[in-house]
């Protein structure tokens, strides 16, 4: 299958830093693809990459087969939604305005607007009577939840996640996991989320690429990674933090 | 309320830039700031008020010759008293005119008119103290070449004029201890308490008899004959033709130095107002005028209701104005950073120079009156906007930045709905910043004739008279603290709910 997105000998630096060294990764459509590593291993980086918010030194970056550059970033980025950690909503715009921004930009009548932000307050599973409070009014779990309905307002077909559940308690990040399992799979978006949770990137992801310091150490799934090391790194970054393997997604 | 608001608006600058016009029905009558220069116009006034020809309209203390020159060969005064050795040497700048027809023939190409001598001459002379005086000796200016210990303090018109210290200095061979400038008003208690020696006065000064002070005879005769007549702009002269001729009728002669310094005294000493030491000398009560500018106490309430809407249009003008320019140049400087810098440092120079002087650079180039006041006041306001405005810019995390570019919403949404907003706090504290202090700089625009409380606060300092001053400056102060109070009602409004602590 071709693939929606895909790197190719990427590298990015920052001054004397290598951010990114040689990198090539695919995302087939309709799947979720996690990047895992701990911090400073580049996977941040990556999504950066594939928005057009930072450009490679070297290689291509490639979303549906178009290279993302200064021309084409813009018509590209009509196609992803971005969910940072804790939500990275506008602390003065209410939960509902943050998530009309898109469409009002894009002059979308207010009765359109109004029947999607429901439709999406159902799917993301928040309690509609939150959509008049501020961020701050909010938890870190209702926070993320606005997040992702805003990303997800002009319904497109890739979704790209940093961290999104990285400022969540554990109980609220296992729930909002699966939750968000179901919903990638549903909805059949293309998904990079980025972590440093190994549990989490078993939940979700259908695909995972291992980086640390800027270069991938392993391409695969999550069974891959656990039975078939390339390197006795792979299984001390898995085993660091999981005691037992969690069962692998459902294929979207 | 808006469209009265607007009309208000339109009238203040209408009458800001209304001079130079076609006579309108009005005479402006104009003074520099000292009490005789203040009771001549003010009897000028009365006196066109009872021939009836013409309205009135007062734009008294101005801040000096340079402000009254300028005023009135642009047509913002129309009449105000002068001295013929000024006439010579400040504005024709050729002391070798004696005689007032001489000088008459070199104004009138200028289009403009002069009087003939009002019976007095208002020489500079030098005072200091009686009892010091009866110890050292003094006489004459020549017997302070034997006491270079002296102090002396000048006003800056005297200390820096050619007529003035360096003359005459230069023409005595004089050295003193220290020639300090100081304002005239404060410099007769610093004579009074010991602080300083010697200063300027005028000889119909009508304070110095009764404060001891002693003139020093000019023996070497260095003072030259300083006449007072009426100044007026001939176009006005010859609309109002029997007012004019009024005038020179009702004053030309008829005020000898000893009158004149009884009426300067009757204002300085006895606190009497000038508009009832004006009616003295014109023989009788002068109803109209005594209540509409500077009647009794009474009165004084009402001016301070019509300086308070002036001095309030002022503010809200130049501030208003300062916002409408400097959120657009944080903006600005926010985008463009190499640009921003050096536009953010010009505005920075600009308010290093001293606000009276900024005021003052304002009078060649727009004349005097509310106009230039107002630019001067904006170009004061402006550095705490454009700078808070920039700052508040420059602090907004660029995640949120990021992700305004993600959603697509365009420059200028994303400039309205995020960045502004987002800053809300930061340019708020600046607006505020800008409003409170320029209530206290507007007191200043009475120099150039700009109004406001401050025109109490000049002519206080004129009369040497404290209640006065403070009848202006306590207003101000209040104001300045209402104005604190009204920016945390807006900042209710204009702050997001999501932003506020």
């Amino acid at each position: 299958m071709r693939p929606m997105i895909a790197l190719r000998g990427v590298t990015k630096r920052f001054g004397a830093t290598v951010a990114l060294d040689a990198v090539s990764l695919q995302v087939q459509p309709a799947t979720t693809h996690v990047l895992l590593g701990s911090s400073g291993s580049g996977k941040s980086t990556v999504l950066r990459l594939i928005l057009g918010l930072a450009a490679p030194d070297g290689g291509v970056v490639l979303v549906d087969d178009t290279p993302v550059d200064a021309s084409t970033r813009d018509r590209l980025v009509a196609r992803m939604g971005y969910v940072v950690q804790d939500g990275g909503l506008y602390p003065h715009l209410r939960a509902s305005d943050n998530v009309a921004l898109a469409a009002e930009a894009q002059a979308w009548p207010r009765a359109r607007i109004a029947e999607r932000v429901a439709a999406l307050t159902e799917l993301t599973g928040l309690d509609a009577s939150m959509l008049r409070r501020y961020p701050r009014e909010l938890s870190g779990g209702q926070r993320q939840r606005v997040g992702l309905m805003r990303a997800l307002m002009l319904d497109p077909p890739i979704l790209l996640l940093d961290e999104p559940l990285g400022a969540l308690d554990p109980i609220v990040r296992a729930e909002l996991q699966e939750h968000l399992g179901r919903l990638f799979a549903d909805l059949g978006k293309t998904v990079v989320l980025v972590t440093h949770d190994v549990r989490e990137a078993a939940r979700l992801g259908h695909t995972i690429t291992l980086l640390t310091a800027g270069r991938v150490v392993q391409h695969g799934t999550y069974a891959d990674l656990a039975e078939r090391p390339v390197s006795p790194f792979v299984t001390q970054f898995l085993t660091a933090q999981t005691l037992t393997a969690p069962s692998a997604p459902a294929r979207g | 309320m808006t469209l009265r608001l607007a009309l208000a608006l339109g009238g203040l600058l209408a009458s800001a830039s209304g001079a130079g016009a076609a006579p309108d029905g009005v005479i402006r009558v104009g003074s520099k700031s000292f009490t005789e220069s203040y009771i001549l116009a003010e009897i000028a006034a009365q006196v066109i008020e009872q021939v009836g020809e013409a309205r009135v309209e007062r734009r008294v203390g101005l801040g000096g010759t340079g402000v009254t020159q300028r005023a009135i060969e642009s047509g913002a005064i129309d009449l105000y008293p002068e001295y013929t050795g000024t006439l010579a040497r400040v504005i024709l700048k050729d002391p070798s005119l004696q005689t007032i027809e001489a000088i008459r023939a070199r104004l009138a190409p200028r289009g403009l008119v002069v009087s003939g001598s009002l019976g007095f001459a208002n020489t500079y002379a030098l005072a200091t103290r009686a009892d010091l005086a009866e110890r050292l000796g003094l006489r004459r200016i020549s017997d302070l070449a034997a006491h270079r210990e002296l102090r002396a303090a000048f006003s800056s018109g005297f200390l820096e004029r050619e007529d003035g210290w360096p003359g005459l200095r230069a023409h005595y061979g004089l050295v003193l201890a220290r020639a300090d400038v100081m304002e005239h008003a404060l410099t007769y208690r610093a004579v009074a308490s010991g602080d300083v020696d010697l200063m300027d006065v005028f000889s119909t000064d009508g304070q110095l008899e009764r404060l001891h002070l002693r003139l020093l005879e000019d023996d070497r005769g260095f003072f030259p004959d300083y006449s007072a007549v009426l100044l007026a702009r001939r176009e006005t002269t010859e609309h109002f033709p029997r007012t004019w001729a009024r005038l020179r009728e009702t004053l030309e002669g008829r005020l000898d130095g000893r009158r004149m310094a009884q009426l300067n005294a009757m204002a300085d000493l006895d606190g009497k107002h000038v508009g009832e030491v004006a009616a003295a000398f014109l023989g009788g009560s002068s109803p109209s005028t005594a209540a509409s500018s500077t009647g009794g106490p009474r009165a004084i309430l009402g001016e301070i209701a019509a300086l308070t809407r002036d001095h309030l249009l002022l503010v809200l003008i130049s501030v208003g104005a300062a916002v409408a320019l400097g959120i657009p140049m944080g903006i600005v400087a926010a985008r463009f950073r190499r640009a921003g810098q050096l536009e953010l440092s010009v505005i920075a120079m600009l308010q290093t120079v001293p606000a009276l002087a900024l005021l003052m650079f304002m009078i060649p180039l727009f004349g005097i009156g509310k106009g230039p006041a107002l630019v001067a006041l904006s170009l004061y306001a402006l550095l705490p906007i454009a700078r808070n405005t920039y700052a508040g810019l420059m602090a907004i995390d660029r995640t949120l930045l990021e992700i305004a570019w993600v959603l697509r919403l365009g420059e200028l949404r994303r400039l309205l709905r995020i960045e502004l907003p987002l800053s809300a706090i930061t340019i708020m504290a600046g607006i505020k910043t800008a409003a409170v202090t320029t209530v206290g700089t507007a007191t200043l625009a009475a120099f150039i004739g700009g109004g406001g409380y401050g025109t109490l606060i000049v002519r206080g300092l004129a009369l040497d008279d404290t209640a006065t001053i403070l009848a202006g400056a306590a207003p101000a102060a209040l104001m300045a603290l209402a104005f604190h109070g009204l920016f945390e009602l807006v900042d209710r409004v204009v702050i997001p709910r999501g932003l506020r602590g």
